[in-house]
Order: C-alpha cells, then structure tokens, then sequence
C-alpha cells in the first residue's frame, strides 16, 4: 500500500515534482522484481525440498532407474539448487516459464487457457459481492440490532462459514438436477466446445465478439451457480466489513452534527458515513478479489471448472515445478496489480490521499 | 439511478433467459463420458503409461498384436494378419495386413512398424523395458527389428522368451504403430517427432485425436475408414469431471452417456434409477501388502503368514468394498490365462498368534504401514490396522501422496506397503518379473521397477520358475509353472495380495457396447452405438 501522506507531496515543492514521481515509478518497479524474486525463490525452494519426486512425476513409478537417471540429469537436478533457481531466473527473463510436466504444453499457454477461466468466475463473484454485499451491510449498520441486521448477520455467517464445496453440491443438486434452472458443471455444453475460437479466453466475451448468441447464453448459464456460490463468500464478507466499518463511522460526532442540522438521512449514510468507509471498503474489495483470482480450488473441482485454482493445485500434487512457478508468478501479479489499483482508488475517492 | 435500474433489469433478463438454456442430452452422434482424466501426461504411445492415455491410445493406434473387443480373451494380429515363428523360437516374421491406412491417408506399411519400434527403443521412457526385455537396445535395435519388404517385417530377440510372451507383449501400447512420415515431417532436433506427438496422435485405429485440452476435455473423432469399419459414434467425449458427485449429477440430467469414477454409493444410489445401467468390469488391477524383508521382523517367513492370517479379506469385501473390489491372492488377477483362482486365507486369529509365536513375537510388534490418499487405501488399511491389532501388532498409518509414497518404496525405507498393481501386458510374465524374480537383491542394484526387490527379497526356487515359465516355449507347461509360483509366492513372498479390483461404471441404459476388458487399456469405444 503507498503509505505516503499530502503532508510528504506537500514538503517535495513543484521543482521536485518530476524527480520525486520518477522515484515512485522507480519504487514500485524495484519493490515488483523484488515481490517476484522472492516469491519465485521460496516456491522454488519449497518444490525443491518437498519430499515429493519430480522425476517420478514425469517417468512414472514403474520406471527402471536408466530411466529415471535419465530424466534426472535432462531436469539438471543434479546441480546445486542455486544453480537450478538461477537457470530458471534466466528462463523467466527470456519470457520462457518452461512447459508443463502434466499437459505437455507451455506453461505461459496453459496460464493462458485456466486463467481467463478463474479471472471470469472471480469477477462475477466478486461484482455479486460488491453490489449485493455492500448495500447488505450498509442496511445492517443502519438498522442495528433490529431484524434486518439480524438476517445480513445470518446470512454473513453462513456465507462466510458454510463449506463452499458442501454449498455448491447442494446448489448443483436443486438448481441444476431438479429445477434445471441452470447448466451443470464445466464451462459450456459439449455440443458447443470447439465452436468458438478462444480470443482473450474469457468465453462469455469471446462468444460475444464472435457473434455467437447462444454460446455466450450456455457459458453464462454455467458460470452463473458457480459464480453465485463463490459470490457468497464474496458477499459476506464484504457485508460483513461494511457494517463494522458503517457501524464505526455512524458513531463519529461528525453523523450526529449533520443529522441535527435536519440533513436528510439518505444523505447522511449515503453522503458521509458511506465515503468515509469507501477507502477501507477498496482494500477489502482488493483483497477479495486477488483471493479469489488466485483460485478457488474446491468451487472449481465441484463446477469442473478448469480454472488456475486447480490448475496449481493439480501440478502441486503432481509436483509439476513449472505449473506451480508459473500459476505462483500469476497470483503474485494479480496480488500486486490489485493492490496498485487500490492505491489508484484512493486517490480517486479521498482528496486528502491526492 | 434510471442507469442503474437499467443494469440491475438487463442482468435480471441475462439471468432468466439463462435459466433452462443447458441443451437435453447429448448429441445423438456422440458418446459423452464423464471421467477423471487428470493423469493424461502425454498421448505418445511410446511414453504412455497412465490408465486414461492407456485407453485413450487404445482406440487411437492399431498395434502390432491386438485384442479386439468381440473377443477379448483371445491374441490376434493387429496390423500384422499372419507371422512365423522361426524353430529355435527367436526370430518372428510378420505379415501386413494388405490395404491398411493411417488417419493421413498414408498407408500402414511393415517400414512404419519397424520404424515405430525402433522408436520406442531409441527413446526409452518408461514402458520401454516391455519390449527392450527382449534384449533390443538403442545400438542393436535396427538391425533386430528390420523390415523385409512393405509387406513383411521380421524380430529378432536375443533372450530365451518364449514366443507365446514376445506376441503377447507385443499387444502393449509401445507396440502401437506410428505414421512414420507424419511424425517425422515434424521432428525437431532428432527427437523423433517425440514433442509433437505428444498431444497429437498419428495412428490407423478406429478414432483419431481431435483435441486435448488438459484437465478439460479429449475428443476423438471416428476414422470412417477403420478396418473393421466405422465406429458407431462419430465423436468421443471424455470430459474431465474430478469430483464423482459432479459425475453421478451429469449422468442423471443425461450431459454424459456414461461416469466412470463414481463411488460404491453412487452407484448404489444410480442403481436405483430406471433410465441407468451399471455395467461390472473385471480389471487387472490388484491391492496389496507388501512387507519389506529387510526388516529385522518382517523378514520372517512367519510373520508374513501371520499378517495373511490375521487379514478379514471377505469382511472388507462384503461391506465397504464391495461392488468394487473382490477377493483375490495370487500375483496374477483372475480371469486371465495362468490366473490362480484360490483364495487360502482368511482371518485365523489362532493360527496366526501361533505363527508370531514360532518366529519370536508372540507379544506383537509395531510397525507402520504406508499406503495412498486415495480411497480406497485408507479405509483398507484402518480395517487392516484394527485386524493386526487383534494379534497383538501395533500399526501406524501413514497416507502420502503417490508422488511422496513411491520414492520411499523405491529406497526400501518402508515397512510395510499397502499399494495396487496393474499388469503391463496380457501375460503372466508381466506380474511374475515384479512379484517373483529379483535376480540382484544388491540395493546398489536399484532395481526400482522391480516389487521384489523393493521389499528386498529374492528367493532363488522363484527366481529359477520365473525364469523358467518366461522360457517355456510349450503353452500348457508354461500356464503350470505360473500356477506353481503363484502358489509358491502365497506361501513364501513377502507379499499379501488381498484384492482385484471391479470396475463399476455407469451408464445410460440405451447407450450400449462400450467394452472395458481385464487391463487398463482394454478399453474400446468403437462398438458403442445409442439405441
């Protein structure tokens, strides 16, 4: 987070102003390479280390020991683990993650097929959460104690404490086996695979750009139990956050003054309170939604959902090195990135962050 | 806020129009089956050694020697119509069968047979050894395997096998026959097109691969021009579902034809539907304890005996294995030519008290017993934990992802293993070369591959059989001598095989001839038709 204050833009004066954001840019460059060096060597050291084999991923455990010496050697495992760690820094900075134990393909193009699939769900997800969960939670701050606090409470819980993977098998079980209201697992229909040819991956905007009505309509009819099931965690905790944060702003002398100057209450929740608490709201918002585009395993395994979530977690079982390394790299770029977006918010949300 | 309503009324509609739009059923041309298929690593048949590509290639490629799913118990030629085994039983030579085309049009000549052989040699992954057992390596192979015109080929072993053995091993997916010039127009660096056909296929068998997408789906689509004519289905769906209530809930909507890994609740519970059938399948595939003889107590010939007498196989059988595993205790799974149908033991406190007493411990032991995550292994080794127990051993459990639990094994450091074993091949040689013959019980041997010598043991009375019954070029004594091992390995090994496993799968009751035989990639779909 830019933990800078208007009293540091203030003392650099409008001389330094170019210098001062270069150093910023600088900064931020420096504090990524960081982030992914360190992130890259302590996923690397701990495949390293895992007392699971990465040869025996790959030859099977039937395999004769020419054969395994054989992929031993070709995987350079035979080298100091430093070596190892440098020679694939290398690879990365020629843009190489190294192809996948698992699908046979390169890493990058994998990334390329699961993560569209993840970023689709987790937006939905996360949009259902913003837009149901934060006026849940404003409603609750406001009618404290009173019945409609209660039932964003109960419902808060249970999103937030229920087994998503208990909560999607029932939701699969009545909306999709008895009240065939929406498509079962997997992204699309069999009938359609293959008909539209991926784009940006993100199959509801690729049917859309290909003109293909009817798949845009089947892919949205997939991702819409996922997304709702996930969308609850999303919810709740976002109204959750929202009533404690309302609830701390309500109670500020600021409210009482502006209620006894007969101000309308719409505007005094809505008007102050509610963009007092818009800054803590981003970083939540931020947070959800980086933890959900790193993938939500037990959602995607249930929804059969070929998303980074189980993409990761399939190679970390299979002890696919590059697979993780690069779903790692992923997740440590949606964390940043968000997390850059957020300072961006604040600024647009709160003058004194300018 | 009108902007908003908009929205809010827009997404509202999305959402209604979406409900009901999933399609009814599946595509009346196409046969949709609904599977885990996570374990697909690569479609090359020269590398292919996981049960999904197992049968995947199955249906891709003919082989060398096939069986044909009409008639599953019995050997026949698959690209090859006739061969000749020369007197002294080393020297085969085959015949083509005439007019053969791969998927490109290219015609199947002995040249793409030898070449695909050659191949699998020189590239020595894996499931290699199934044919350099033969004594081919990467220096000799060319001149061993040689083709003696377009028509006719010709091998050449340099071990005593018998002939039986080198046929039927020659059934196994390495014997699959490449597009020679398809493959090699697209070889990179001298790698004998080994990237690029990795996710293609390249093969003359009744479907050819569309497309492999990882952990998603595999398609196949129908070759019109197969040999026996073309399948009933024009296209194959495997799709990837993981979580077998996802699998139970596609196949009752009809989104799949068939589910392949539903649990014996499950298939209970589909059971119970008019519109499913459920389909039993014996497999080759066996459950087992292994105990290491390097251990200072487990080396004992008695103590074994005692743990097979203090195993409760039928009460596992019966309750929570049941449908889905049956009672079996020789190396070699039932069914199968040369199998052991006898089943000895059963649970025997007394005697096996008796045993521990003989071999030194009578107050029990402990010891720990290592085994998979995946069920059914941790239930089985609970029931087995509390069986010991009632001859006084002490059993820790252990559960570790295979990727964890098998180097362990292959360094010996276990004490006991509670694992699964699937054959090769169609020939008892393939289970008797793991469980039966350690010709160097050196652990600077590193003979990893080998279950006998992971457990250390070796026994020269079984070594000299094994031997013996691969050799045997006259079939009726060769099927004896793996009847006498067997029995000979329920007594002495250090094995207690326990189990062979039921294949249950289920399916759409009109959806038929779907065939799925004793090994893992006896698995075809070209028969399956929609009634």
């Amino acid at each position: 987070m830019d933990q800078s204050t208007p009293g540091d833009q203030q003392s650099a004066g409008p001389g330094l102003a170019l210098p001062s954001n270069l150093l910023k840019i600088v900064g931020v460059f420096a504090s990524l390479a960081l982030t992914f060096i360190g992130l890259t060597a302590i996923t690397f050291i701990i495949g390293r280390v895992m007392p699971a084999d990465p040869v025996l991923a790959i030859v099977g455990d039937r395999a004769s020991q020419e054969v395994y010496d054989q992929v031993f050697l070709q995987l350079g495992l035979d080298k100091p683990i430093y070596i190892q760690y440098f020679k694939y820094l290398g690879q990365l900075a020629e843009g190489d993650l190294g192809t996948s134990i698992m699908t046979a393909q390169p890493v990058a193009d994998d990334i390329l097929r699961f993560f569209p699939a993840t970023l689709e769900l987790a937006t939905v997800a996360t949009l259902l959460g913003i837009f149901v969960g934060i006026p849940m939670g404003v409603v609750a701050a406001v009618h404290k104690g009173r019945w409609p606090d209660h039932i964003v409470r109960v419902i808060g819980l249970i999103g937030y404490s229920a087994p998503i993977f208990w909560l999607g098998m029932v939701a699969l079980l009545v909306f999709y086996a008895r009240l065939d209201w929406v498509a079962g697992p997997g992204r699309l229909d069999v009938y359609y695979d293959g008909i539209v040819e991926p784009k940006t991956g993100v199959l509801m905007i690729d049917a859309a750009m290909s003109g293909e009505w009817e798949i845009f309509r089947n892919a949205f009819s997939h991702l819409v139990l996922p997304a709702s099931i996930l969308g609850t965690f999303a919810l709740a905790y976002i109204a959750r956050m929202t009533r404690s944060f309302m609830l701390d702003q309500l109670s500020q002398e600021y409210i009482l003054t502006a209620r006894v100057k007969g101000m309308p209450e719409r505007n005094v929740i809505w008007g102050h309170a509610f963009r007092n608490v818009l800054v803590q709201l981003i970083t939540i918002i931020g947070l959800t939604y980086a933890s959900l585009l790193e993938g939500s395993v037990l959602t995607e395994t249930v929804f059969s959902w070929p998303g980074i979530g189980q993409y990761i977690t399939n190679s970390l079982f299979n002890n696919d090195m590059n697979a993780v390394l690069g779903g790692t790299i992923v997740v440590g770029i949606c964390f940043v990135g968000i997390n850059l977006l957020s300072d961006l918010l604040y600024r647009l949300v709160d003058p004194r962050v300018r | 806020m009108s902007k908003i309503k908009n929205i809010l009324l827009s997404f509202t509609a999305l959402v209604m129009l979406s409900f009901g739009s999933a399609q009814a059923g599946t595509p009346g041309n196409t046969f949709v089956m609904a599977k885990d298929i996570a374990d697909i690593i690569t479609m090359d048949p020269a590398e292919v050694f996981e049960l999904t590509t197992g049968e995947i290639i199955a249906n891709i490629y003919d082989r060398v020697m096939m069986f044909e799913p009409e008639d599953l118990q019995t050997l026949v030629g698959g690209v090859v119509e006739s061969w000749e085994v020369s007197s002294g039983g080393k020297t085969i030579t085959f015949r083509m069968r005439p007019g053969l085309k791969f998927h490109s049009g290219n015609p199947v000549r002995a040249q793409d047979v030898v070449w695909s052989l050659q191949r699998v040699v020189k590239l020595n992954k894996t499931p290699a050894f199934i044919i350099t057992q033969f004594g081919w390596t990467a220096d000799n192979v060319d001149s061993l395997v040689q083709a003696l015109d377009d028509n006719r080929f010709q091998i050449t072993i340099t071990e005593d096998f018998s002939p039986g053995l080198v046929l039927n091993a020659l059934s196994a997916g390495v014997a699959s026959v490449v597009d020679k010039n398809l493959v090699m127009s697209n070889e990179k660096d001298g790698d004998l097109g080994y990237e690029w056909l990795k996710s293609r296929s390249a093969g003359s068998g009744a479907f050819s691969l569309k497309t492999w997408k990882a952990n998603e789906i595999v398609t196949l689509e129908a070759n019109p021009d197969y040999r026996h004519g073309a399948p009933g289905m024009k296209r194959v769906i495997l799709r990837h579902v993981s979580e077998p209530s996802s699998q139970r809930l596609l196949l009752v909507k009809g989104d799949v034809d068939m589910a392949r890994n539903l649990t014996p609740d499950q298939i209970k519970g589909a059971s119970g539907k008019s519109s499913i059938a459920i389909d039993n399948n014996p497999k080759g595939t066996i459950v087992y304890m292994a105990a290491n003889a390097g251990h200072p107590i487990l080396g004992k010939t008695e103590v074994v005996q005692a743990l097979r007498n203090l195993v409760d196989y039928e009460s596992m059988a019966n309750s929570f294995l049941a449908g889905q595993f049956v009672v079996h205790q020789a190396f070699w799974p039932g069914g199968l030519w040369g199998a052991l149908e006898d089943t000895p033991y059963k649970q025997d406190v007394e005697k096996a008290k008796s045993l521990l007493a003989a071999a030194g411990h009578a107050d029990g032991f402990e010891l720990t017993i290592h085994t998979l995550t995946n069920s059914p292994f941790p239930e089985i080794a609970q029931a087995v934990q509390a069986d010991l127990a009632k001859g006084g051993i002490k059993a820790n459990i252990v559960t570790l992802e295979g990727k964890t639990l098998w180097p362990k094994y292959r360094a010996r450091e276990h004490d006991i293993i509670l694992a699964r074993w699937s054959p090769d091949y169609v020939d008892p040689h393939s289970n008797a070369d793991a469980f039966a013959h350690n010709p160097d019980n050196r652990l600077e041997a590193k003979l990893t591959g080998v279950l006998a010598w992971r457990n250390a043991w070796a026994d020269d009375a079984s070594n000299m059989l094994a031997v013996k019954a691969r050799n045997e070029l006259d079939l009726d004594k060769r099927k004896q001598q793996y009847l006498e091992l067997q029995t000979m390995l329920q007594k002495t090994g250090p094995f207690v095989i326990m189990f062979q496993q039921n294949e249950q799968v289920a399916r759409h009751k009109g959806v038929v001839g779907f065939v799925s035989g004793s090994n893992f990639d006896l698995v075809f779909y070209r028969n399956v038709i929609k009634q």
